[in-house]
């Protein structure tokens, strides 16, 4: 690892000023991406400001149809919530099925949400549970925050604070994992709320989206066979050693299928 | 940087770099070398050790980051002469060839345990994806698991 400068600050805007302050800084929350990556001297930071010492950052509110998670609490705390798992029980559900039990005791939303990694599960609830992104600087509607490939609609220095949900009537997550990584190769949220159904698809794309033929479709009908008359468009899909293009647009329609039975079984 | 955290009960104030991981200082500094390192990416959960109670990968941690923390490593759970029931169960289960991961899976299955989430053979097998055996093909350590948890 190289060498960098380490910094706690105990308040939002000391965390800008470091950063600010810093050559080349960045934020660390818990490190699940960011110490693997300085381990294999893909990035040499000139500091790191931990987000650790800051309080109010972690914590879930659930309230007027609305499930509020700060910035840096745990995957396994969303996954354990009683209140998560009452209110929206597919969120606790994706955050359970995060990598592994250990990356779960450590891993944030913030930092998930942030990096935008084209595998990663919390931005597919993001994009079609018509999430809320809270930032030091403002707000950002779910389905705009993610633009391609580890690019996010945040700007340098801006620090998410925390993401807020939308409850809808029912919802499901369904995703294949990578069988050594547990990453989405691909991953589908179907959610269905009083003004329409919502598909956000993780894994296939470079970064998160809503899927609008899937919705369309969907919205004409919520029912599993709805899936198979739509033709996904693979042209822009990820083609890797995991997983085709053409392949990754076939698990689209599988998953975004069972992701349907699975919210029907709901009732 | 000076960083204070207590390691199996025993308060320790270090001078570290910000770059070393906490692996590293239990290994090299404090001599605690039964948690082990099995990859430089973190998946195979041979460094496994307790910050708070849960199960982290120590190489996935930084030393700066546990400051005014409380760590528990294999050393930690129990003695030669009187085993912690996972160890026990390990033993008697024959759940260990080379060893090599058996540290890091004994902390985590505590852990699960702990958490209730041990109760079939699905739920210990998920909660143990975090690490990886490359000898006993998993069943041993699932039946170990299964086992301990009744004594627990
Ligand atoms: C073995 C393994 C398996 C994994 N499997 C999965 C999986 O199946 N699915 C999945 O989704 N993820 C998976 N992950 C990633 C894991 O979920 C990470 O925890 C997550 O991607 C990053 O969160 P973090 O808190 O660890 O962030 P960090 O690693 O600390 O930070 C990541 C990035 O986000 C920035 N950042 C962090 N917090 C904020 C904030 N509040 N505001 C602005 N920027 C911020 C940091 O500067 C950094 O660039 C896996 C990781 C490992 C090691
Ligand atoms: S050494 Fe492999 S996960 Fe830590
Ligand atoms: S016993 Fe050899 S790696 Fe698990």
């Amino acid at each position: 690892m190289y060498r960098f400068n380490y910094h706690r600050p105990t308040s939002l805007e000391e965390a800008e000023q470091r950063l600010d302050a810093g050559e080349d800084a960045l934020f660390l929350a818990g490190g699940q991406t960011l110490i693997p990556t300085l381990n294999l001297r893909l990035a040499s930071p000139s500091d790191l400001i931990d987000l650790a010492g800051i309080d109010g950052l972690s914590g879930i509110d659930v309230a007027d149809e609305m499930v509020r998670v700060g910035a840096m609490t745990r995957h396994a705390e969303v996954a354990a919530s009683a209140d998560v798992q009452a209110s929206l029980p597919v969120l606790a559900d994706l955050a359970g099925q995060i990598g592994d039990a250990q990356v779960r005791n450590r891993g944030t939303l913030g930092g998930s949400v942030a990096n935008s990694d084209p595998a990663a599960d919390y931005p597919a609830a993001v994009v079609a549970l018509d999430a809320t992104v809270h930032t030091t600087r403002r707000t950002i509607p779910g389905a705009e925050f993610f633009l391609s490939l580890f690019e996010t609609a945040l700007q340098p220095g801006e620090i998410i604070t925390a993401v807020e949900f939308r409850v809808p009537k029912r919802a499901a997550y369904q995703k294949f994992p990578n069988p050594a990584s547990r990453y989405a190769v691909v991953g589908v949220l179907v959610a269905e709320f009083d003004d329409g159904v919502r598909v956000g698809i993780t894994g296939a794309a470079a970064c998160a989206y809503r899927s609008d033929d899937l919705e369309t479709a969907l919205n004409a009908s919520l029912a599993p066979d709805a899936v198979d008359a739509v033709d996904i468009d693979y042209d822009r899909f990820n083609s890797d050693l995991h997983a085709s293009a053409e392949y990754r647009a076939n698990l689209v329609r599988v998953m975004a299928r069972r992701a349907v039975e699975a919210l029907l079984r709901e009732g | 940087m000076n960083v204070e955290f207590t390691v199996n009960g025993t308060a320790h104030t270090l001078d570290v770099e910000p770059n070393t991981l906490l692996v590293d200082v239990l290994r090299s500094t404090l001599g605690l070398t039964g948690t082990h390192v099995g990859c430089d990416t973190s998946q195979c959960g041979a460094c496994t050790v307790h910050l708070e109670g849960r199960a982290v990968k120590s190489c996935a941690v930084l030393a700066c980051q546990v400051d005014g923390g409380t760590i528990t490593t294999i050393e930690g759970i129990g003695t030669v002469d009187d085993l912690h029931p996972m160890q026990e169960a390990f033993r008697e289960c024959h759940a260990l060839q080379c060893g090599f991961c058996t540290p890091g899976m004994i902390m985590s299955a505590i852990d699960l345990v702990e958490r209730g989430e041990a109760g079939d053979e699905g739920s210990v097998r998920a909660g143990l994806e975090g690490n990886i055996c490359r000898c006993t093909g998993y069943h041993n350590i699932v039946r170990a698991v299964l086992h301990a948890a009744q004594r627990m």
